[in-house]
This record gives C-alpha cells, sequence and structure tokens, in this order.
C-alpha cells in the first residue's frame, strides 16, 4: 500500500443484534497518523461501530481493509494483531492481575525503539502508576483504571488506538490529564478513533469527525467543519 | 502410636493428598477459567491408570522402554486427546448452563467406561513398581518406607511448583488469568484465547492422566476408579474454593491427612470422615476456604 492509503478502510458496514439492525452502511477511513472523532447521542450505533470493526460482532456485512490487508472475517486477535489497540468503554482492566501485569501481559516489542511505547514510557506517561504496580487492578480508582487501560493498549505497539468513553466518570482533572496524553498518543505518530462525550473537546483533537445517527453516518469531514455545521448541535441533543 | 508409624502415616497421608491435588487442580482450573464443571474429570484419571498398565506392553515392544518411556507415551497421548476434546465437546460448553455441562460431562464418564471395557476390560489389574524406584528405604529400626512412594510425592511437587510458576510468573499465566474475567479483552488485544483455553485444557488433562500413570503401581487400576476419584476431587474443590489453586492444595493435603489418619485412628468411621471435614467447613466457610479471584 501507498504512504497516503488509509490504515483503515471500511466500506457499507452493516452490523446485527439478533434481529435489530443496529448499522446501515457506513464508510469510515483513517489515515496514518490521523486522529478521528466518532460522535452522536447515546444508541446511536457508535459503540457498535467500534466492535464491530474490531470483529467483535459477528453478525457484520460490509468490506474492512486494514493496511491493506482484508479483515471483513476476521476474529478479534488477528484484527489486535494487524496494530489496533482498544481501551474500551468501562476500562477493561483485568481486576485478577497486578497493574504491572495488566501493562506487560499483551505487551509487544516494538519494531522502532524510538517511537515504541515500552514499559518504561508508559511508566513515564503515568507517574501515578509508578506506586501501583503490585496493586490488583480492582484495587484502582477509576483514573488509574484508564491509565493502565490506555497504557496496556500502547505496549502493543499499535498503529490505530480506538478509545471509547475513556474520560467518562473522571474527575476534571484525570480528565484533562487524560486528553494530554490522547494528545501525546497522537504526537506520536499513532492514528486514534475517539467517542467520547464531551464532543467540544473531540472535535479540537480530530481531524476529522463523524456524527452517526440511528446507524448511520449524517455528518461527516474535517473536525473544524463540523463543529461550524448548524446540524451539530441537533444531531448530538445538546 | 509409636513415631515411626506415625511418620509413615504422614508420609502417606502427605503422597495421597498431593496426588488428590493433581487431579482436583486441573478440575478446578477447567471450572475456575473456563467455567465449566467437567465430571468426566475423574476419567482422565481413570485413563492414565490403564494407560500404565496397557500400554507398557506396547511401549517395552516398540521402543523397548520400561515405565519412564510409558510415561512420556501417556503423557503426549493425553494431551492430544485433551486438544481433541476441548476442540470437539468442551468448547461448545463455555456458554452453556451448567445442567448442560453435567450430561454432557457425565455422557463421557459412561463412554470412557464403556470404551475401557471394551478395549481393556473388566478386570482388576497391577501394575508393577519400576525397578528403579522398587525399594524401600529404612524409617527407625524395623520399618521402611517404600522408594516409590517417595517418588510420587515428588512428581507432585515438581509438578506443583511448575504450575504456581506458569501460573503467577509468566505471560502464558497472565493470558491465562486474564480470560477468565474478561474473554473479550484478552482477544482485544490480540491473544487467541479459543487456542490458549484449548491448550489449558489439554494441560489440565495431561496433569490427570499423569496422576492416573502415576498412582497406578500403588492403587492397581480398575473400573470405576475414575468416579471414586471425581468424588474426592469435588470435595476437595469445594473445601479448597471453587476455582482457586492455593485452596485445592490446602484442602487435597487437609483430606489427605484426616482420611489417612481416620483409618488408623478411627477405621469405623474413616469413610465418612471426609464428608464431616467438608460439612464443617462449609459451616465456617460457607464459600470454601480460598475464594478465587
Amino acid at each position: 500500500m501507498a504512504p497516503t492509503d488509509p490504515i483503515l478502510d471500511a466500506r457499507n458496514i452493516h452490523a446485527w443484534y439478533g434481529s435489530s439492525h443496529v448499522l446501515h452502511g457506513i464508510d469510515l477511513k483513517i489515515a496514518r497518523g490521523e486522529t478521528v472523532g466518532l460522535l452522536g447521542r447515546n444508541g446511536m450505533g457508535k459503540s457498535t461501530l467500534i466492535r464491530t470493526l474490531l470483529g467483535h460482532v459477528t453478525q457484520r456485512d460490509g468490506q474492512i481493509h486494514l493496511f491493506g490487508h482484508d479483515v471483513s472475517k476476521s476474529k478479534p486477535h488477528e484484527v489486535a494483531r494487524r496494530g489496533v489497540a482498544y481501551v474500551p468503554e468501562g476500562r477493561g482492566v483485568f481486576p485478577n492481575l497486578t497493574v504491572r501485569e495488566n501493562l506487560i501481559m499483551a505487551a509487544r516489542p516494538s519494531r522502532e525503539a524510538s517511537r515504541g511505547w515500552s514499559y518504561e514510557r508508559v511508566l513515564e506517561t503515568f507517574p501515578r502508576l509508578t506506586e501501583r504496580l503490585t496493586n490488583l487492578g480492582s484495587q484502582l480508582s477509576g483514573g488509574e483504571q484508564q491509565m493502565v487501560s490506555i497504557g496496556r493498549a500502547l505496549m502493543t505497539q499499535p498503529d490505530l488506538v480506538i478509545l471509547d468513553e475513556a474520560t467518562e466518570g473522571l474527575a476534571p482533572l484525570i480528565v484533562n490529564e487524560i486528553w494530554n496524553v490522547i494528545g501525546d498518543i497522537r504526537d506520536s505518530g499513532i492514528a486514534t478513533l475517539i467517542v467520547d462525550r464531551d464532543f467540544r473537546r473531540v472535535l479540537e483533537h480530530s481531524d476529522n469527525a463523524l456524527v452517526l445517527q440511528k446507524g448511520l453516518v449524517e455528518l461527516a469531514g474535517p473536525a473544524s467543519k463540523v463543529a461550524d455545521d448548524p446540524a451539530l448541535s441537533g444531531l448530538l441533543g445538546v | 502410636m509409636d513415631f515411626t508409624i506415625f511418620l509413615i502415616q504422614l508420609l502417606n497421608s502427605l503422597q495421597y493428598g498431593l496426588l488428590l491435588f493433581l487431579v482436583a487442580s486441573g478440575l478446578t482450573l477447567i471450572f475456575g477459567i473456563m467455567g465449566v464443571i467437567n465430571l468426566a474429570h475423574g476419567s482422565f484419571y481413570m485413563i492414565g491408570g490403564y494407560m500404565a498398565f496397557a500400554l507398557a506392553p506396547i511401549v517395552a515392544a516398540t521402543f523397548g522402554g520400561g515405565f519412564f518411556s510409558t510415561l512420556c507415551v501417556g503423557l503426549v497421548l493425553a494431551v492430544v486427546l485433551g486438544y481433541v476434546l476441548e476442540w470437539a465437546f468442551y468448547s461448545y460448553l463455555y456458554e452453556r448452563e451448567h445442567l448442560q455441562q453435567v450430561l454432557m460431562t457425565y455422557g463421557l464418564i459412561l463412554v470412557f467406561e464403556e470404551l475401557r471395557s471394551l478395549l481393556v476390560g473388566d478386570d482388576v489389574h497391577g501394575v508393577k513398581v519400576p525397578d528403579l524406584l522398587a525399594g524401600s528405604l529404612p524409617l527407625g529400626e524395623v520399618m521402611t518406607y517404600p522408594v516409590y512412594r517417595l517418588f510420587i510425592s515428588a512428581v507432585c511437587v515438581a509438578l506443583a511448583l511448575g504450575m504456581y510458576f506458569v501460573f503467577s510468573r509468566t505471560r502464558l499465566g497472565m493470558m491465562i488469568r486474564a480470560g477468565s474475567t474478561n474473554r473479550e479483552m484478552v482477544q482485544s488485544l490480540g491473544i487467541d484465547i479459543k487456542f490458549l483455553y484449548r491448550v489449558v485444557f489439554a494441560a489440565g488433562v495431561a496433569i490427570a492422566v499423569l496422576a492416573g500413570m502415576v498412582a497406578a503401581p500403588v492403587s492397581s487400576v480398575y473400573p470405576g476408579m475414575g468416579n471414586q476419584v471425581l468424588i474426592i476431587c469435588f470435595v476437595v474443590v469445594v473445601i479448597g474454593g471453587i476455582g482457586s489453586i492455593r485452596g485445592a492444595l490446602v484442602a487435597a493435603l487437609l483430606i489427605g491427612l484426616v482420611d489417612t489418619f481416620g483409618k488408623v485412628l478411627l477405621p469405623d468411621a474413616a469413610g465418612v470422615l471426609v464428608y464431616v471435614l467438608m460439612a464443617l467447613i462449609l459451616l465456617w466457610k460457607p464459600d470454601g476456604l480460598f475464594k478465587a479471584g
């Protein structure tokens, strides 16, 4: 693939939960290093879209290409191994593993030492975790769990990180810290797909954005244009 | 009871407890991590015992080897058996209710017993203690203790340490533990959890088979031997706390002590002592000694 080709190219994505048709043909492209914001009210299909891209929704249709490889029918672990890391809603920290174990359990060696996210670099980014290394995941605060979840994702050396509601339920100071880290991730050349309730901040951090409504893309384009679009507030119900 | 007899009984109870632990650890592992109640686990112990008996002449004829070659061949077969069973049957059980798990794995017991009957017959067989370990060690002035029983204990301790190491110190162990709480997240980190579970299951089967093989020379092999072990192993799992490996170790050693000394001191009540112990512990700690998690 050429350097300008999108790393993620999803076309005409449909998804179902049982008999309910949730996604009705969504197109999404993410370029190398690009930050894309995914907006929409609750229940409009954001998390379903993410779970479909990751291979967790088995009732799906459409074409998904990652780095030129067809992953439309791939299993979640195969998608992950192509360089996609997931920071899920609810954080997904393993409660019965220590912080250190959570971080290293799925770590992969970096292809480029300078750009890679090593254990040390993750701890430098989240110094608060250094004191908690031997604590179990279940003993952490929400903010610490989120740091573990992001750190764990980065240690798989991804090219694309998908963050679903990364700041949900966190104290304002921690929220700022998480957004700073999202900025760091972007600066280190990793593409991100961000879902967050704070749409202003999402648009501020994104290159491009799309707004979902009932399983369809209602609005898409450069983040600044989406931010100025008069339809936005109606679509988000704000 | 004089000291030497006490020592011998203590060694016996240790050996029995460690052996129970080996079988029960697979049971509690498969339940704790995969959520499957595997009634057929005792059958793997039985298969091990019969392998030690039936494979020995075949291995001797093919490789010219003795007991240890039989152990190796049996272990390889056990891993293959576990892998195939997980693929063909158990992988369909993870999302199912316990009743369905119990029905299917009980069905497997019947299949295994019937196959055993067809292939090896229904007789009781002894298995020869390997020459290398056939001796006895002097204990006190008149008593001796068979080397083979010490060998059983040593094998069990080595395996227990190996399991502990893999579980608590390796990334493989971390992945397995993580999988027991959040399968989807494990997959999203690039780990093929189906394959991982197949390997864990195969390991659990192999450990039970190995326990059966190693125990065969002291217990002999007989129809229904698996069911007897299964029941005691469930007692171990319940006392120890379902899913807890550490609990299984403590409970198995405790049962070894109570059962062995019960037979010496209270022979009339020996059959029920283990269950009385279980009842008392459950009254004290309804979730068992160590709750997993």
